[in-house]
């Protein structure tokens, strides 16, 4: 039978093909595009690619719909002057005058009070640029959305184990026997999780997944571990308790590398009570961590210098000093505290029967230790001696937002972390894996200024504006002790926030509390839909004027590059382009994409021109510097030192001649340099040659037990990775904290918290970890909010952007909530039909879902699936904001009035990570009657002024994209 | 003779749509595109697609498992689609045994899709004729495409490698090996269309505690005992009392 | 499934133009053996395959109305090897094209007696042009009622009754129409039509009464368990893997309750059963063609809405696959 239609003859057109890096999501993987007569014909997977190997996920395959997405901004847009905030009523402008408005309005609060501009970000991965901007600028109201997404998993296991998880660190499941995976959604990690998942189940290896939701990942877990939301620290701590109690636990580790055997002083009277004894070794000024620390000896009984060779030092016990102090190993402490967290106990918390959970205690332990892995790598550690092998306890972890976004996370992490250390995984085959830059010193050294003085008129600010408090003198607040950032991070409110509280700034700067700010420039956050809490009370406060008739936030500028619902509320718009569009550097200065095996970083070359007048907003920010005058940004005569942002990168350096830049490859004039070099003009061009991506691989010997390898801690000072070369022990009892309490108990001489917040310091800033249940729960009447609610994202959709995405919205264009038969039974709603869920702080009608795949005392849903009316192009019938809901509306950005104050973040107290999921819920059935629409229901929000029409029908083929009339 | 198909195991499949969508970009600007899709941004938007993944559950709290479930056609070896066509517009290859339909043929009466048990064809509603997912023919024969480029796009795609592709018909291509040893399967075998993708099932890894693991002899705990007993010397011992 | 109303039209509407088409050679065939008069040629015979070509051409038109590219149809005679489909293309315009044929023969009066046999049987050249429709006929309706039956998975029409069934659904509705019309123009075969028809009524009353229950007891082959290869008693869909629809939902599904389709299936037996048949028994004692119409009136409907139910009650193995949104 002759074939007519020809299925191989590919189409005509003139094709190209063009190296660049996904921004889908976060996850970063190589892309290879190909262009058909210039429209995106293909995206695929860079095989070349080392993060992903020639693989892609649902969203990077739809990146053309993005790019040709008609809710693409294409011109600078102002506010009609006559038009209220939210009306989404603007007018275009040319990028002279949006330049001339920003540059009058900054330059002026520069010049006053800088602290009047703040800049935040809802992506990082782009905070060497924006960070650096905000330094320059002086102000330090600047962070990413980390606050509110996962800043307790990168403090809770900094502070403790000087890495952490995605970015920072990983499971290593290619020597792993048994990995457990804690409250992890289907994001974090993307690609690179689903690769090493497959290739780990392939190898026989034991999946155990600990989540109140099977979805996902879990789904191929060989055990599903139900839990309930916000308990996770009181399952790790009892496994902790039980690990201890059985002895599978590994000594060796302990004693070496962490500070388990250290003593402690525990004499109440005494003036170090709750530090460790120090012997009198002379400090080098430059140490982070002096090794000034004692043991107990177990053979001659007495106390001696840390690590001193050939001592076996005691880990459980009470020992008396020479001059009669008392003290006790960390370890000792730590099994002092779990005692009380026996299964038992945890079952009646967790949900989790306790023999499931001494079960999960005995696979880990025995995995941990009877397969051991000797792997032939010689190193040497960093107090001298040689190791002819690099053991592993193939037990690995990997967790995320689900235990990070609780009031509790903090002090749940922190349990995580020792849980993987006790049982001797850190930095080993099998275990966690750092990735470059880390290990960090613990805390690392990036500091806030500590005083008001820091912010200055015309002058950057006087540190970083986000860091790693040591100790309450790190704290960034004025000399009565009141926050300095409009966030209140690093304040006593929250005194690790290492990475802002975004979630707060609307709210605070709209009280005034602690002051009003004058211009906000929020780049890519919807912070008027998903990205904050209380949306519907934020969305009022971004519209809310004063007694004089001005908007309490008088100005709103922000970056994006479609019509989100947060650009309703701006007075200018500024339009960014996609990922395709633009350069970008994934830097070791910020995030980069490290493997475990060395330091990678990579870039983003435009493989399309940009669509209308948008702009990339790194060249907003350069161009800024540049009128502003910023010192980073123009030379000693005040002239523009860069041509544009691919300029920048190739020649910043972080100091005059410091040779160290934005990107760590093929530095040096020629190229033959790395980490640190002078800028070479061909950088670019070689990521480009090179897939866009640059990859070191450490010396075999360098490539494990980092914290403490002598060679590799030798490396990374020689390439600037570090200031110091000191080993980096594992804080199984934190000092650092114990400093805040005693602070709290006023038993120190420096800053000191105010009075309403001694107490709350003084509980949460515990050195041990334990567990409390989260804030909001305290605080609820669990009678009445019987169950949790969480939220997780789909693997096919990422934040909210992908609504506009024709291809991806087919697979989630609107969100049900998911309830347990029986629970939805109890409230009498059935599967399918129309229900609410209610918080103490609002509701939303929804659609119901029965699901098994879920711990009954847990409803869930997809988030940021349901949009408001109208936003990213959509029409206004569309299912997203007629089906879809937010559960944001149920979430609170405050606690309710308690001891702690009155306006105080629903957020962990340690760290300023949003409380996402602790919200207490009922759920009821939807009268007969009611309308069948999702539940709160917005204006709709009209085109803006540049975005295409959109159309009943459209048939993408790259090079002749032909759509249907409306 | 061959017959190239798809193995999807089911044991790593996490649900991501990874095919899904990079089957849509591949094929939509290639010879078996486009892929119309419909109110792109309105109500209810719905298009064409030749590969979906489901989401089912099965059995019930706490013991309940979620399976990710993609489907595409199947290329049957006996396909019950191709005879009832009245045009010979679906075809089977023989050189490879894809199911193809030829747009320049196809009437667009939709009986293929009735005859399909599996509910893999789509009818195009804009050029009206039924369109499938044809194993990305059009790559797998593409000498200017890298040797192991030429798979189709969702294999390529596909982060957990879930979807394998060759021959089924060799008994040593890697893919035969797979069903055979992994215990691969057809779907509604009743039917007796013999369809080439496979689906490989679940495997669970266990671990197996014996009391005896749970002793150590190098226990870290007895490092932490003090030496010697606490009891003294002289107290009462059965060393007094017996009497035998 | 989804029933096309394209296909509904179509398989209806042939059928009457077939069963007007046996009428027509049944009388003659009668009036042949000499067990009824014979009637006028042209106003008879002539116009009654008129009115068969008329329904026959409604068929063919609204069948396009189901194909996407019509002008492509011609294709679709190619695959009469394998396809039903493919025969039934064939078949209709041979069939039509021997009614248009015994039509003009008859009009013109192009006919002549080849044989008469000696108990005066008269074989004549149009009868012989009647047979082979008659032939042709049968074959059609074995094509589309093969259409449906040969679909094994579709277990509701994988049976013989359904080709009996738009057999005589087919020849139900045209020997009541042909009832009308020879009140009209051959009042002396009014009652053989009648009664004819009556039988034929019952008769398919009873073997679609037949599929009912057979239908009724359907054990499906393909299960939640097959379909995916598990083996649990418990599995539920939670995700098509789309939620705006697609050809899946929108053609294998009636969309309606099952009330509705419980309702349909008396409402429709009443109308191609009972209702006819009484109006049938009235209008031919009264001999009143309005009634005798309305009869046929009424059929045609409960045919539709037969035909409805038809799709709407077979149960695509595929739909397993698409539950839940």
């Amino acid at each position: 039978m002759p074939v007519v239609h020809n299925p191989i003859q590919p189409p005509e057109g003139r094709i190209e093909v063009k190296n660049t890096t996904c921004y889908m999501c976060a996850c970063r993987c190589g892309i290879r595009v190909t262009l058909r007569d210039g429209e995106v014909r293909y995206i695929q997977g860079n095989p070349d690619h080392p993060l992903n190997k020639g693989v892609i996920c649902a969203k990077g395959a739809s990146g053309i719909m993005k790019q040709y997405s008609p809710a693409r901004l294409t011109k600078p847009l102002r506010r009609k002057q006559e038009a209220l905030r939210g009306d989404a009523q603007f007018e275009e402008i040319e990028w002279d005058e949006a330049f001339g408005i920003m540059e009058e309005r900054l330059k002026h609060l520069r010049e006053t009070d800088p602290k009047k501009f703040a800049l935040f970000t809802g992506r990082d991965q782009m905070q060497a640029l924006t960070g650096l901007f905000a330094k320059q600028y002086g102000t330090p109201n600047y962070a990413a959305h980390g606050g509110f997404c996962s800043v307790n998993m990168a403090t809770g296991m900094i502070y403790t184990i000087g890495g952490s998880f995605w970015e920072f660190g990983g499971p290593d499941l290619e020597r792993a026997k048994l990995f457990i995976m804690i409250g992890t959604a289907e994001d974090h990690h993307s690609n690179p999780m689903k690769m090493a998942l497959s290739q780990f189940k392939r190898n026989g290896g034991r999946f155990i997944s600990i989540n109140p939701v099977r979805t996902g990942y879990s789904a191929i877990a060989d055990e599903w571990v139900p839990i309930k939301p916000g308990t996770d620290g009181a399952l790790m701590l009892s496994i902790i308790h039980e690990l201890i109690r059985t002895g599978l636990f590994d000594r060796e580790f302990l004693t070496q590398y962490t500070n388990a055997a250290e003593l402690v002083s525990t004499d109440e009277q005494s003036d170090d009570f709750g530090l460790f004894i120090r012997t009198d070794i002379p400090l080098d000024p430059h140490c982070f961590d002096p090794q000034d620390r004692v043991w107990w000896d177990r053979d001659e009984d007495k106390a001696v210098h840390s690590r001193t060779e050939g001592v076996e030092p005691r880990l459980l016990g009470e020992f008396t000093l020479a001059d009669g102090r008392k003290a006790k190993p960390s370890f000792q402490l730590l099994k002092e505290r779990t005692d009380q967290y026996n299964p038992e106990w945890a079952e009646s918390v967790t949900g989790i029967p306790a023999d499931t959970i001494r079960r999960l205690a005995y696979e880990m332990g025995i995995t941990a230790r009877d397969e051991k892995i000797e792997l032939p790598i010689a190193w040497t550690d960093a107090w001298g001696k040689d190791h002819e092998t690099i053991t592993g306890n193939p037990v690995a972890f990997h967790s995320m937002r689900g235990t990070a976004a609780h009031s509790n996370g903090f002090q749940t992490i922190r349990a995580m972390s020792i849980l993987m250390t006790i049982l001797g995984t850190i930095d080993r085959p099998g275990g966690f894996r750092h990735k470059a830059p880390f290990p960090r010193p613990i805390p690392p050294c990036a500091k806030t200024p500590n005083s008001i003085h820091g912010v200055k008129p015309n002058t950057p600010l006087g540190g970083m504006p986000l860091g790693w408090p040591a100790d309450p003198n790190d704290l960034f607040v004025d000399d009565d002790g009141n926050p300095i950032r409009i966030d209140k991070g690093f304040s006593w409110e929250f005194p690790l926030s290492a990475h802002g509280l975004m979630h707060n700034v609307i709210t605070n700067a709209w009280r005034g509390d602690p002051y009003t700010i004058d211009t906000l420039l929020i780049f890519m956050a919807n912070m008027a839909w998903n990205s904050s809490m209380n949306t519907d009370e934020v969305r009022k406060m971004l519209n809310d004027k004063d007694d004089n008739g001005e908007y309490k936030i008088p100005y709103i500028i922000v970056a994006d590059a479609f019509q989100s619902e947060m650009t309703a509320y701006a007075d200018l718009i500024l339009p960014d382009t996609t990922y395709l569009e633009r350069h970008d550097v994934m830097s070791m200065l910020d995030r980069p994409i490290s493997e475990y095996d060395g330091p990678v970083d990579s870039v983003r070359i435009p493989v399309v021109p940009p669509k209308g007048d948008c702009k990339p907003f790194q060249e907003v920010l350069i161009e800024m510097g540049s009128r502003l005058k910023l010192p980073a940004f123009v030379d000693k005569e005040g002239k523009r030192k860069f041509r544009d942002y691919p300029d920048f990168v190739v020649n910043y350096e972080t100091e005059p001649g410091s040779g160290i830049g934005f990107l760590a490859g093929w530095r040096g004039k020629g190229g033959e340099k790395f980490m640190k070099g002078e800028p070479n003009p061909n950088q670019w061009k070689m990521y480009e040659e090179n897939n866009c991506v640059y990859q070191y691989h450490l010396p075999k010997s360098y490539q494990y037990m980092r914290n403490w390898n002598r060679g590799y801690l030798n490396w990374a000072q020689e390439h600037r990775l570090m200031r110091f070369a000191e080993p980096i022990n594992i804080h199984i009892y934190s000092e650092v904290l114990m400093k805040f309490r005693l602070a709290a108990q006023g038993k120190t001489e420096g800053k000191q918290p105010p009075a309403h917040l001694r107490k709350r310091i003084e509980t949460h800033f515990d050195p041990l970890p334990f567990y409390s249940e989260p804030l909001e729960s305290q605080l609820t009447d669990k009678h009445k909010y019987p169950l949790n609610a969480i939220t997780q994202r789909p693997m096919a959709m990422y934040h909210s952007w992908d609504s506009q995405n024709a291809w991806l919205r087919q697979i989630h264009t609107y969100n049900y909530m998911y309830v347990h038969p029986s629970t939805a039974q109890k409230a009498g709603i059935e599967d399918g039909g129309w229900m609410w869920a209610e918080s103490m702080h609002g509701k939303v009608r929804c659609l119901c879902r029965y699901t098994e795949a879920l711990e009954p005392g847990t409803i869930w849903t997809w988030n940021a699936i349901g949009k408001s009316k109208g936003a990213w192009r959509l029409d206004d019938d569309a299912n997203e904001s007629q089906k879809g809901f937010l559960l944001n509306h149920l979430i609170s950005e405050e606690l309710p009035a308690h001891e702690a104050g009155e306006h105080v973040s629903n957020s962990d107290p340690l760290t300023g990570q949003a409380g996402w999921y602790d919200v207490r819920v009922r759920i009821y059935k939807a009268e007969e009657g009611e309308e069948n629409v999702s539940y709160p229901q917005f204006n709709a929000m009209p085109a803006l002024p540049g975005t295409e029409k959109t159309n009943k029908w459209q048939a993408f083929f790259a090079g002749l994209f032909t759509r249907g009339g409306k | 003779m061959t017959q190239l198909a798809l193995v999807i195991d089911l044991n790593v499949c996490v649900g991501c749509h990874a095919c899904v969508t990079s089957c849509k970009e591949w094929n939509t600007s290639g010879p078996a595109g486009s892929m119309c899709d419909d109110n792109p941004y309105g109500q209810d938007p719905t298009g064409t697609f030749f590969n979906r993944v489901q989401t089912y559950e099965i059995g019930e709290f706490p013991t309940t498992e979620t399976l990710h479930f993609p489907k595409s056609c199947l290329h049957c070896e006996d396909p019950p689609c191709v005879p009832v066509c009245p045009t010979g517009a679906s075809y089977k290859r023989e050189e490879d045994g894809i199911v193809l339909v030829d747009y320049d043929k196809c009437i667009g009466c939709r009986y293929c899709s009735w005859a399909c048990p599996y509910g893999v064809r789509e009818i195009d509603e804009h050029m009206k004729v039924m369109k499938k997912c044809t194993l990305c023919v059009d790559r797998i024969y593409d000498e200017s495409l890298p040797a192991n480029e030429r798979k189709p796009a969702c294999v390529l795609a596909c982060p957990t490698s879930a979807r394998l592709f060759g021959d089924v018909h060799d008994p040593e291509s890697p893919i035969s090996i797979t069903i055979r040893e992994e215990g691969g399967y057809q779907l509604m075998p009743e039917w007796g269309t013999k369809p080439s993708n496979h689906y490989l099932p679940r495997r669970k890894t266990r671990m197996h505690i014996h009391e005896d693991e749970l002793q150590r002899a190098d226990n870290p705990l007895k490092k932490e005992q003090r030496s010697g007993t606490s009891a003294p010397v002289d107290a009462p011992t059965l060393d007094d009392s017996t009497s035998w | 499934m989804h029933p096309a109303f394209s296909v509904i039209f179509l398989t209806t509407l042939i059928g009457v133009g077939q069963g007007i088409f046996l009428a027509l050679f049944t009388g003659q065939s009668y009036s042949a053996v000499e067990l009824l008069p014979t009637q006028h040629s042209a106003n008879f015979y002539g116009n009654g395959a008129i009115i068969a070509l008329l329904f026959l051409i409604g068929g063919l038109i609204a069948s396009f109305f189901h194909l996407g590219h019509p002008e492509r149809a011609w294709r679709a005679a190619s695959q009469w090897r394998t396809s039903w489909l493919s025969r039934e293309v064939i078949a209709l315009p041979i069939l039509m094209g021997l009614v248009f044929i015994y039509g003009v023969m008859h009009h013109m009066g192009w006919d002549s007696i080849l044989l008469t046999t000696d108990k005066g049987a008269k074989l004549s050249l149009t009868l012989i042009v009647a047979t082979l429709g008659m032939l042709a006929t049968f074959a059609l309706f074995l094509c589309t009622g093969m259409i449906y039956a040969c679909l094994k998975f579709l277990q509701e029409w994988y049976s013989p009754l359904t080709v009996i069934n738009y057999t005589l659904y087919g020849t139900a509705s045209g020997f009541l129409l042909m009832t009308a019309f020879a009140n009209v123009s051959a009042p002396d075969l009014m009652s053989f039509y009648g009664i004819w028809s009556m039988i034929i009524i019952i008769a398919v009353f009873i073997t679609r009464f037949a599929s009912l229950v057979r239908n009724a007891r359907i054990k499906y082959k393909s299960t939640m368990q097959t379909a995916l290869g598990v083996r649990h008693t418990k599995i539920q869909q939670k995700a098509m893997g789309f939620m705006g629809g697609s050809v899946n939902t929108r053609d294998f599904f009636h969309h309606t309750s099952l009330m509705f389709m419980r309702n349909m299936k008396w409402i429709f037996m009443l109308l191609v059963g009972p209702i006819p048949f009484v109006l049938l028994w009235i209008g031919m004692e009264s001999q009143s063609t309005s009634t005798l119409l309305t009869a046929f009136v009424v059929m045609y409907i409960g045919l539709i809405a037969e035909r409805w139910f038809f799709f709407a009650q077979a149960n695509h193995p595929q739909n397993l696959y698409y539950q839940t949104v």
